[in-house]
């Protein structure tokens, strides 16, 4: 177990490399005139020119992108280029709010699949109908279409929700949760349709397994044999679907707290790209990259938990 | 040479063409609703100039966000620009943005997927690492990137976004071409001389098609979502009308023009609900008819369990022993959706004594294995006892429900199956799932539980009794794995087993293991055995008595010796007929006798 | 007399197939085997499951990696030949396998399967059509049948559009890797003789893969018995199969039950007094 987990964190960490060089070298290298992006049309040619300098722009760009890597392992992100507050202090703070989200859907969705998955996977008829339907309609529209939706049903009309604006945790837990039901809803509809139609096939699936049949034989209980057996065989495929519906998320959240106003890394990176504060885009890639690698290496190990041909082999 | 019985066809009409998966989408009423959409999407957007004669981008200053009129249809947004001509030239670069993303994901991925999957090696591995990298990163997170070094291009970022989503095409290919890959008529067709150019086009492209364009419907929704929401954030082409772009200037005017908000919603939503459901009802219409359809009877409700009586040996017993299990008329059939019953056994009667080993013997199809869970009470979804009783041990257990059965299954009736290494359960370990129905049917303590079952493991003669408790399915052997299962029929002391082929998986020389091991067991318990089987040998070996099933019928049944002495059913005769075991040699090869015919032959 | 000389003959043949992972030792699945076959002749090749004789017949048609020794067909090597000459090979070498559900393809009529081999030859779609014809008559089909797909046939029937299929170009060898064990019992004899009487009409020489010893006996010339990648014993079919000098032959035949009570008592005895005179045996082996 510890040698595949180690295994699984340095792919992980090879893979981040990667990606950083990647994103640096076409970022910088296309990037045009950035010091006159940043000064605007009416400076001067000598103004833009000594931003260039300072700004380190004229130096080629591997020993650039080495000095960066360099920084970025002591955790030094540089400078937004507008704002110049360290890029690492700016994303983090934002980056804790995106998250609480985010896991917050994930943890909401993975539930919900589980009881709607296997409710039509017993049931059938009827029910298992219905959350199919349901499953195709919370698969194809788009989470930010449902979050306009909410706002516009559950905030302005009904007035049960604040519409837009986020409270901290510190401040009032009651607040904090007003706040985040909306987004986690939208975010979850989305991911509980793709993940509980998993959780249904996966469950018929296991249930026409030949031990199923042994196991009733011995004369286990059913409960104990779906919700013990059944459903820990079928936590894989469904596990591997919820991974993936993880990094489609987290982009989704991006649009999700521009609607709701919420300061997570959404607003902020928008207003990076559109300003062009290269820094800042560079953090966020970086942050997304770090947070998709460790929940990949989180849901592996779930994966070897619940499979012992992966963990032993 | 040609034997007819053999050649009876099992052809349904309507199989006997390929129908086609087109037609068959167009008669499927989702899939219907959903290619109309689609093609009024289409449409819309090719005849956009047609269908307004308002310029999309011309902004009225002194008429914004004007309600329907005659003269804006669908009124004018917050620049004063007419909407229904924005939303007919929206829909027509949408759909342009989101194909050219699935074309280039399809194109890439489909593809690499092909190279990768049937000739492997290195291209594979590059393949696979870097699709691990494209998937690492959120999609939207890469776009807005892009989109600070390359400014709002619509066609910019959907190429971007085509190549970010050539991965799910790859994955797919990749995975159905290994799959074909290894199939035995590719190899076949290797061996009969066929190019790989062809076997690819041939074999593998057909396998690929329709999941590819599933996929392709899934990818293009994916695209008008997430180009909807760069329009919607404001990051897309501020220079052509886009539904995303329409929403987000809605969204600003929420509070005084709400109705701008419904348009650009509902045609996004209409689209990807269209395209969900075209990949859906395409999915239906595969997997139906990836099923074969065998032939059904006409429909009949009614239960037939007429036919010939079956030959009866009589009992050579001095003193027969007390009845255990007595099957009476049993007929199990399938419901179908029609409303008629496919009947598998038709009228079977048996019984069975205590403590004697009864061998159930039959061909495939025969309802041998139908008739063995219908006395479990464990027939397979949709099966049922239409007709006859099962009395065991004086008990009626026909009608009862699983949750009264449950109380009669490991305890009274067990069972060991015939797969050993799909009967057990791959997450849980041996000791587990032998420990787990002594505690439930016993009522005895874990630790009890598990002396009994390390006892049990060692009975059954596997010789590291601890080493096997704490092992998963996968670390021990198929003959170790079917010890097991035996283990786990006998540890709640059953009056009946059940053993379906408990042999058939396995190699010779572990089958005889097996046998000496169940034959052992009966001995020494008591037990009595129903021994599912199509090995005249198997019941040679370890039966007292025999029934022999044809088609969903006893014809043949009494004491095991008196039918190997005398089989008189001609069905039992044929099977006897066709034992190899007693033939003679075929004998060395002699060459004046083959090279003479050969002359003759058929060249 | 040419017939003598061997069809095909292999030497010392070692196969290998690579294990996933860095610096890990291959699996060695032949490990040096020698086997030949004359024209005409038809040699069972019989072991159990890992004996490595599907791989045997795989490494035959270049469906499996020779690592060491020789395959030679006609005198000449094919080993180690390229793609395009091996593709050369097919109307010489063909193949019947063992599973009849996945060795043609659901979704081409018979007709399209039989024919493919016959078109890469540039046989012309007419003659390919009467070729059709003639083959599905040999196998004891009807000629409607090459307008099916197979999943209109049962076991039996696809097994004979399979040797349908393998013997399309008339080839002078055909590997046949267990192809009756999915059949029923009735339905394997009939297959079983349909391959004797294509022997006997055509002169192909089989070499014929099986766990069964009984069906290895009743169709061969002569029987290899495979154990652990290696063959144990070699010659005479109905000598191998009825009174064989290898002690796991001897196991083997005497583990396969037969069919009437008084007779497997006695075997069931014979074999007990066999393996426990073995295990005395190797004990002593052990011991000095």
């Amino acid at each position: 177990m510890v040698q595949f987990t180690l295994r699984r964190l340095g792919a992980g960490v090879v893979l981040l490399f990667a990606i950083t060089t990647i994103a640096y070298l076409l970022l910088y290298l296309s990037g045009g005139d950035i010091a006159r992006q940043i000064l605007g049309q009416t400076a001067t040619e000598e103004t833009v020119a000594k931003k260039a300098e300072e700004l380190g722009l004229n130096e080629p760009l591997v020993p650039r992108y080495i000095d960066w890597l360099g920084n970025a392992l002591h955790g030094d992100f540089g400078r937004s280029w507008f704002s110049s507050q360290p890029v690492a202090e700016t994303i983090t703070s934002r980056l804790a709010v995106t998250l609480t989200l985010v896991v917050g859907t994930v943890l909401i969705s993975a539930l919900v699949s589980i009881a709607l998955g296997v409710w039509a996977a017993r049931k059938r008829g009827w029910v298992d109908r219905l959350i199919q339907v349901l499953s195709i309609l919370g698969f194809a529209i788009p989470s930010f279409l449902i979050a306009i939706l909410l706002v516009n049903v559950f905030a302005l009309n009904l007035g049960w929700f604040q519409p837009t604006g986020y409270t901290r945790w510190s401040a009032s837990p009651a607040g904090w949760l007003e706040s985040v039901t909306l987004p986690i809803i939208a975010l979850s509809i989305g991911a509980v349709a793709a993940v509980a139609q998993q959780v249904r096939g996966s469950v018929i699936d296991a249930q026409r397994q030949d031990w199923v049949r042994t196991l009733r034989s011995r004369g286990v209980r059913e409960n104990k044999v779906i919700y013990k057996h059944v459903l820990r065989n079928a936590g894989g495929p469904a596990l591997a679907v919820l991974a993936l519906q993880f990094v489609g998320l987290l982009g989704g959240t991006l649009i999700v707290e521009q609607i709701f106003a919420i300061p997570g890394i959404g607003p902020l990176t928008i207003q990076s790209t559109t300003q062009g504060d290269i820094p800042i885009v560079m953090g966020v890639v970086v942050a997304t990259g770090v947070v998709v690698v460790v929940v990949n290496l989180v849901f592996d190990l779930l994966q070897g938990f619940l499979n012992p041909k992966v963990r032993l082999s | 040479m040609s034997q007819s019985a053999d050649v009876t066809l099992e052809v349904a009409e309507n199989v006997g063409r390929r129908s086609h998966l087109a037609r068959r989408m167009l008669k499927n009423p989702t899939g219907l609703f959903a290619i109309i959409v689609i093609a009024l999407l289409i449409l819309m957007a090719a005849l956009a100039p047609l269908l307004t004669s308002q310029d999309p981008d011309y902004a009225d200053i002194r008429n914004i966000l004007a309600s329907p009129s005659a003269e804006h249809l669908l009124g004018t947004d917050s620049a004063g620009r007419d909407v229904w001509a924005r939303l007919v030239f929206a829909t027509r670069y949408s759909l342009l943005g989101a194909a050219l993303a699935t074309f280039l994901a399809a194109a890439i991925g489909v593809t690499s997927g092909l190279i990768a999957g049937y000739y492997g090696r290195w291209f594979e591995s590059v393949s696979a690492w870097l699709t691990s990298l494209v998937m690492a990163l959120p999609g939207l997170v890469v776009l807005l990137a892009a989109r600070a070094v390359i400014g709002p291009t619509l066609w910019g970022a959907m190429a971007i976004f085509g190549v970010l989503l050539a991965p799910a095409f790859y994955r797919l290919t990749h995975a159905a071409v290994m799959g074909v890959r290894n199939e035995l008529y590719v190899d076949a067709a290797r061996v009969a001389g066929v190019k790989d150019p062809s076997i690819i086009g041939r074999h593998i492209l057909t396998v690929v098609r329709a999941p590819v364009i599933i996929q392709a419907a899934i990818v293009t929704l994916i695209a008008i979502a997430i180009q909807a929401g760069l329009g919607f954030i404001g990051m897309s082409d501020p220079t052509i009308p886009t539904w995303g772009g329409m929403l987000n200037d809605a969204f600003t005017k929420m509070y005084q023009q709400p109705l701008l908000l419904v348009w650009p919603a509902s045609i996004i939503a209409l689209a990807s609900v269209a395209f969900a459901l075209f990949a859906n009802a395409l999915r239906d219409e595969l997997e139906r008819s990836a099923k074969p359809k065998k032939v059904k009877g006409k429909a009949k409700a009614a239960v037939n369990a007429e036919g010939a009586a079956a030959e009866v040996h009589a009992e050579t017993e001095a003193a027969p022993r007390d009845l255990l299990l007595e099957v009476d008329g049993l007929v199990v059939g399938y419901d179908q959706p029609d409303g008629s019953l496919t009947q598998v056994v038709n009228g079977v009667s048996l019984t069975v004594r205590k403590g004697e080993v009864h061998g159930l013997i039959g061909e495939s199809g025969s309802g041998k294995t139908q008739t063995a869970f219908s006395i479990l009470g464990l027939l397979p979804e949709g099966g049922r006892v239409a007709a006859g009783s099962i009395v065991f041990d004086g008990v009626e257990l026909t009608g009862k429900s699983a949750k009264q059965m449950r109380r009669i299954q490991g305890k009274r009736i067990s069972y060991v199956p015939q797969e050993p290494m799909s009967n057990l359960d791959p997450s849980f370990t041996i000791g587990s799932q032998l420990v787990e129905p002594m505690r439930e049917t016993l009522g005895i303590s874990g630790k009890e539980a598990k002396a009994r079952a390390l006892d049990l493991l060692a009975k059954v003669g596997l010789p590291d009794p601890e080493k096997t408790f704490r092992s998963y399915p996968h670390q021990v052997s198929g003959g170790q794995a079917q010890r097991v299962l035996i283990a786990g029929a006998i540890s709640c002391e059953p009056d009946l087993i059940i053993a379906d082929e408990p042999t058939t998986a396995l190699d010779v020389t572990v089958q005889a293991d097996i046998l000496d091991l169940l034959r052992g067991l009966q001995q020494e318990l008591g037990v009595a055995v129903l021994l599912v089987t199509h090995n005249f040998g198997v019941v040679a070996d370890l039966c007292d008595r025999v029934s022999v099933m044809q088609k969903g019928r006893i014809v043949e049944t009494g004491p095991a010796r008196s039918i190997f002495a005398g089989p008189r059913h001609a069905y039992t005769q044929s099977l006897f007929d066709a034992i190899l075991e007693d033939g003679a040699a075929r004998g060395a090869l002699s060459h004046s006798s083959d090279r003479h015919v050969n002359a003759g032959g058929a060249k | 007399m040419t017939a003598a000389e061997p069809l095909l003959e292999v030497t010392d043949l070692v196969v290998e197939y690579p294990i996933k992972g860095f610096g890990r030792k291959p699996f060695r699945a032949l490990k040096g085997v020698s086997i030949d076959v004359k024209p005409g002749e038809c040699v069972g090749l019989v072991g159990e499951s890992g004996s490595g004789k599907t791989t045997l017949g795989r490494a035959v048609l270049g469906l499996a990696p020779v690592t060491e020794g020789s395959v030679k067909f006609k005198g000449r090597e094919i080993g180690t030949i390229s793609r395009r000459e091996r593709r050369e090979l097919s109307d010489d070498i063909q193949v019947v396998f063992q599973d009849p559900y996945t060795s043609l393809n659901p979704s081409l009529t018979i007709e399209q399967t039989l024919a493919e081999p016959l078109r890469v030859k540039n046989v012309s779609a007419a003659d390919a059509r009467k070729r059709v014809r003639t083959l599905l008559d040999q196998v004891g089909l009807p000629a409607d049948a090459a307008q099916r797909l197979p999943r209109e046939f049962s076991g039996g029937q696809r097994q004979r559009i399979a040797i349908a299929r393998a013997l399309a170009l008339e080839p002078a060898l055909i590997v046949c890797d267990e192809p009756v064990s999915a059949l029923d019992l009735s339905t394997q004899a009939r297959v079983l003789d349909l391959f004797k009487d294509i022997q006997e009409a055509t002169g192909v020489a089989y070499l014929f893969v099986s766990h069964d010893l009984a069906v290895v006996r009743h169709l061969s010339h002569r029987v290899a018995v495979m154990y652990h990648g290696e063959i144990v014993e070699y010659g005479d079919g109905d000598k191998v199969t009825s009174d064989p000098e290898h002690p796991y032959t001897q196991r083997l035949l005497m583990a396969a039950p037969v069919a009437d009570p008084d007779r497997q008592a006695q075997r069931r005895a014979d074999r007990a007094r066999m393996l426990e005179a073995q295990r005395e045996a190797d004990l002593q082996a052990g011991a000095a």
